[in-house]
């Protein structure tokens, strides 16, 4: 057994069982209410801080001649990648996050310019070195702080957040649960490979109990964060999972945390070959994926396994049933409503679970004002209301005199 | 009624004490207009308890404002009070050690009953077992004639009670002669659309002007004549509201939009709270969910080509102080503001302190070194403010603004500017390419300015220019990743070369007192006041001295050493353990000698022409 088997150790507890949050709610209460004065949620468009300059919205200029090549922007995918070697070990499940973001990019019709990418620490955020656009490696687990600034004050940007699971659980954990109230609009991936990488091979906050690591010879003991359940106690306004071997899946989910308005909150399972090998192989790997992954959607039944299986609400617990055995159909299965916090809730929970899929998809969509809009709103309100502010009669405020 | 006699002097010092719910904040604030208008040079110092409302009477819940006016030049809240007025026991236990031998005590008191000694741990009563011998005592009954004055209005007592430091308002205006006006008007605006408590100040402030008329106890009524200040249109100001207005300033003159991040902290979050008012000077305000998120927040708009300003008090910086070496290494241009206070650790939140100069210069891993500013008086805090704005910019640096609890709620009287005069402020942002690659025109971040070293700021949404920063070293020119031994070295200095280029933004040093003197006092941030007036007192009565004040302490001016050589002995006077005193030793080998005060309160002129005295004497 090598150094980084445990995940392979049977002994491993998966999880726990969904549990309902006390004194749920109808969805119809969730309903945010808009502080006096302030825009509808419905204005969505960027405002520009006052003296901002407008932003430079020209595209860059193609040679003539040049392909136009396959995005809405004209762009192509290698325009989206620096001159810089990526430096991950080879096989490292972030490579296929990064081409899958490369790819997707000139899908968006965002130009190159408009887009910035902030990271904190840690293996997947050297991720901004590699993409040609702007970008920020910022310092352990404050890349929330930085790309709040960035987007509170420069609402016209396309903001990508990258980070990992010990980045934005552990050393950023304050920092991530407040931008998921505050809603800022920007996407955040969180690459989730169950350790840490880049200091070799501690276990991490989503690391299972029992796991054998450097710092844990005898078996970590800290109970797990599941990270979709985080963020919706945090009021996480989009959430959603998927995988790094799955790149369409990843590329469909990420272009719906890009179309939200708000905080697109994205894990990605990220495999990890030096320190936490296969940690979700189950999910991802053909032989198994099938039965222990399913992949759900909004307005359409739970069913995985290639149909034969589908899961059914059971009072407050999802139940697997057999499509194929007769006494079930597809009629029985759950169909998901990515809008209820109930339900997201209880699929959330669904985590590690033994008898029940993982589940992938976005768990919970909710339209909200983001902080971006409603911060400039209000400037732009207090402008309305009292004018453009004169430096000269800020400084001759209140109670003055002359002396002669 | 007897006429009174009226002397006129040159200064006085007058201290209001109470409790937290006594208004004494409130009652030092309308005097010090009322001295405003009387044409007085002023400055005050509020001095607060740590807690909100502290159990009433006891010793802790005591909150002070002290002023100090004269027809002279006034520099500090004065060294020693005129007169204390004590609403309770616990306010003249605490305060009376301030007092002058000779000076006046005023005291309610009503206030001074069993219950009220034993709160103030007092055996025995003070009025009356001859501790007061040395002080000329003046008991008033305020309590009874407030209520007295409102028996016939709706209020109730408690509201009849709180009114009562009006009356004591009323009675220092009559006996200093200020003008009862502005007092006035201010309780007609505030009280407007509550007439019934409107009314009852207005009659007490009016019945205590006249009780010192009436009072047989007050002989003597005093006079302060106008002072002689520069010309111009005046206004009082505090520190912390000119450090917010110099914050706008910078805003207006380069526009720039400003984003402050900010985590509420004592004494730093009233500039949280005066600059969330100026949204429509272009000043964006976030609450953070802490120290290390409001200052990312400033370093994200700063990137996106905004200027980030974070403001807190020293156990803020300690956590913002990963996130200020981000914003070295990345070279934005950042202004970290520490209202420093008492420390280590949670400290004296309230009391006043300039112990954080280390944290500013030294307080980061790795060889991060910044320009640091500090204000001296609470006006000179809207020049540093837009000084550090204006050099974060011009060098594409962070830099610390080093302010104190004194200075941001001390106030005093203000020479409003004319943002005409106020220094350029040009900002240009990269929009070309500078570098060019395989015949390829490419952007590269860490091209540098000849002068200044400061590397373009590009910011997002320019097409052609992207690129990236971030928090490991930089190769020098490309600023892309480089682990190359060499490059560190070079990109360390680099660093610390541009931030030394500041001294070619510095004003020449300017000397007080006497330059034939040998002994030279070296002071930087607020304790400008007490060692100008500390000098000057040496200097009457007959000790030679100069002093020379720091307004940048990193880099330190490049006429330092000049001045330096003039003298032959040196004293480095602060409110700390023997900071700046360090610095200088290490920087010139002189026999730099310290002197310290460590209480949370600032120095007094006494304090420091005693010192020249036993130095020179
Ligand atoms: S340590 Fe793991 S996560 Fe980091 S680059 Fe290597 S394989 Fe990827």
């Amino acid at each position: 057994m090598s150094d980084n088997d445990s995940q392979n150790d049977p002994n491993t507890p998966k999880g726990r069982k969904p549990t309902l949050p006390p004194g749920m709610g109808t969805p119809a209460a969730k309903k945010p209410t808009l502080p006096p004065g302030m825009g509808t949620p419905a204005a969505k468009k960027p405002t520009l801080p006052p003296g901002m300059d407008k932003p430079a919205a020209k595209k860059p200029s193609l040679p003539p001649g040049a392909p136009s090549g396959d995005g809405a922007s004209g762009l192509t995918r290698a325009d989206f990648a620096s001159d810089q070697d990526v430096r991950w070990c080879p096989g490292c499940g972030d490579y296929a996050i990064l081409a899958t973001v490369q790819r997707l990019m000139p899908e968006l019709g965002v130009p190159r310019e408009n887009v910035v990418f902030i990271s904190g620490i840690g293996c997947s955020s050297r991720f901004p070195y590699y993409m040609n656009t702007y970008g920020m490696h910022s310092i352990h687990g404050r890349a929330p702080t930085v790309a709040t600034g960035l987007k509170a004050s420069r609402p016209d940007l396309d903001v990508w957040m990258i980070t990992g699971d010990g980045d934005s659980l552990s050393i950023g954990g304050n920092h991530i649960i407040h931008i998921m109230r505050r809603n800022v609009d920007l996407q955040i991936i969180m690459f989730n490979n169950q350790i840490y990488g880049l200091t070799k091979g501690q276990y991490s906050p989503t690391s299972e109990v029992g796991k054998v690591t450097k710092s844990t010879p005898f078996g970590s003991i800290d109970h797990p964060f599941n990270p979709i359940a985080l963020v919706l106690g945090a009021d996480a306004a989009f959430a959603a999972r998927t995988m790094d071997r799955d790149p369409k899946h990843m590329k469909d989910i990420l272009k719906r945390a890009h179309d939200f308005k708000g905080t697109g909150f994205v894990e990605v399972y990220q495999n990890c070959n030096i320190f936490n090998d296969g940690a979700f192989f189950d999910f991802t790997e053909k032989a198994t994926k099938s039965d222990r992954a399913v992949f759900f959607e909004h307005g359409k039944p739970l069913v995985y396994a290639g149909g034969t299986k589908g899961l059914r609400l059971d009072g407050f617990n999802l139940k697997s049933i057999d499509l194929d055995e007769g006494s079930w159909g597809t009629d029985d299965c759950l169909v998901y409503d990515e809008t209820s916090l109930e339900l997201a809730t209880i699929l959330a929970r669904v985590y590690w679970h033994d008898e029940l899929p993982q589940p992938f998809g976005v768990f919970y969509r909710e339209e909200r004002p983001t902080y971006d809009a409603q911060v400039n709103e209000q400037v732009q309100s207090v402008i309305e209301a009292r004018g453009k502010g004169s430096l000269a009669d800020l400084l001759a405020e209140g109670d003055t005199w002359v002396v002669q | 009624m007897r006429s009174k006699t009226v002397e006129t002097l040159p200064e006085a010092t007058v201290l209001f004490a109470g409790d937290s719910g006594d208004g004494m904040q409130l009652t030092g604030t309308q005097f010090t207009l009322a001295t405003a208008h009387a044409m007085n040079d002023l400055a005050t110092l509020p001095d607060f308890p740590a807690e909100i409302r502290a159990p009433v009477g006891t010793t802790y819940g005591v909150s002070g404002f002290q002023l100090h006016f004269g027809s002279v030049d006034i520099r500090t809240p004065g060294d020693e009070v005129d007169l204390l007025v004590a609403m309770n026991p616990a306010a003249l236990v605490v305060n009376l050690d301030r007092v002058k031998p000779g000076g006046t005590v005023l005291v309610n008191s009503n206030s001074f009953e069993k219950k009220d000694l034993n709160l103030a741990n007092l055996d025995s009563n003070p009025l009356e077992d001859g501790s007061l011998d040395k002080y000329r005592v003046i008991q008033v009954e305020l309590t009874r004639l407030t209520r007295e004055t409102l028996k016939d209005t709706d209020l109730n007592q408690k509201q009849i009670d709180r009114s009562k430091n009006m009356f004591a308002l009323g009675l220092a205006l009559w006996l200093y002669s200020r003008p009862i006006e502005p007092a006035q008007r201010w309780l007609e605006s505030k009280f407007g659309r509550k007439p019934e408590i409107r009314d009852a100040n207005l009659e007490l402030l009016k019945k205590g002007f006249h009780f010192g008329e009436t009072t047989e106890q007050f002989v003597t009524r005093y006079e302060v004549s106008p002072a002689t200040l520069p010309p111009g249109r005046y206004r009082a100001v505090q520190g912390v509201q000119a450090l917010a207005m110099g914050i706008v300033a910078a805003a207006n003159k380069s526009g720039l939009p400003i984003t402050y991040g900010s985590y509420p902290i004592t004494p730093a979050s009233d500039l949280l709270h005066a600059l969330s008012r100026y949204k429509n000077h272009g000043i964006m305000t976030i609450q953070a969910e802490d120290e290390i998120a409001a200052i990312g927040m400033a370093i994200g708009a700063s990137f996106g080509g905004a200027l980030g300003i974070t403001g807190t008090s020293g156990p803020g910086v300690a956590l913002k102080s990963e996130a200020m070496g981000l914003a070295h290494i990345t070279e934005l241009p950042l202004v970290i503001v520490n209202v420093q206070r008492g420390g280590p650790s949670t400290g004296l939140p309230t009391k006043t302190e300039q112990s954080d100069l280390m944290q500013a210069l030294f307080g980061r891993n790795g060889d991060a070194p910044m320009p640091v500013i500090a204000a001296s008086t609470p006006g000179d805090c809207f020049e540093v403010a837009y000084e550090a704005c204006r050099i974060a910019v011009k060098y594409m640096t962070p830099v610390v603004l080093l302010s104190d609890g004194y200075l941001a709620n001390g106030s005093e009287p203000w020479l409003i500017p004319d943002p005409d005069d106020l220094r350029d402020f040009d900002v240009s942002f990269a929009t070309e390419t500078n570098a060019e690659v395989d015949g390829q025109e490419v952007f590269h971040g860490y091209i540098r300015d000849e002068g200044t070293l400061a590397r373009p700021w590009a910011k997002p949404g320019t097409p052609g220019l992207e690129h990236r920063i971030g928090g490991l070293e930089k190769a020098d020119g490309t600023g892309n990743v480089s682990y190359d031994a060499a490059n560190h070295e070079k990109m360390t200095r680099l660093r610390a070369e541009k931030v030394e280029r500041v001294q070619q933004d510095m004003k020449p040093l300017e000397v007080f007192g006497d330059e034939s003197a040998d002994l030279l006092i070296i002071g930087w941030g607020s304790t400008r006041g007490a060692i100008e007036a500390g000098v000057t007192r040496a200097l009457n009565a007959g000790h030679k001295a100069a002093a020379v004040h720091l307004r940048w302490v990193h880099p330190l001016p490049p006429d330092l050493g000049e001045v330096l050589s003039r003298f032959d002995s040196f004293l480095v006077p602060e409110l700390n353990n023997g900071q700046l005193v360090r610095i200088l030793r290490d920087r010139f080998l002189l026999p730099f000698e310290a002197m310290n005060k460590i209480q949370g309160r600032p120095f007094g002129p006494s304090e420091i022409a005693k010192k020249i005295a036993e130095m020179v004497g």
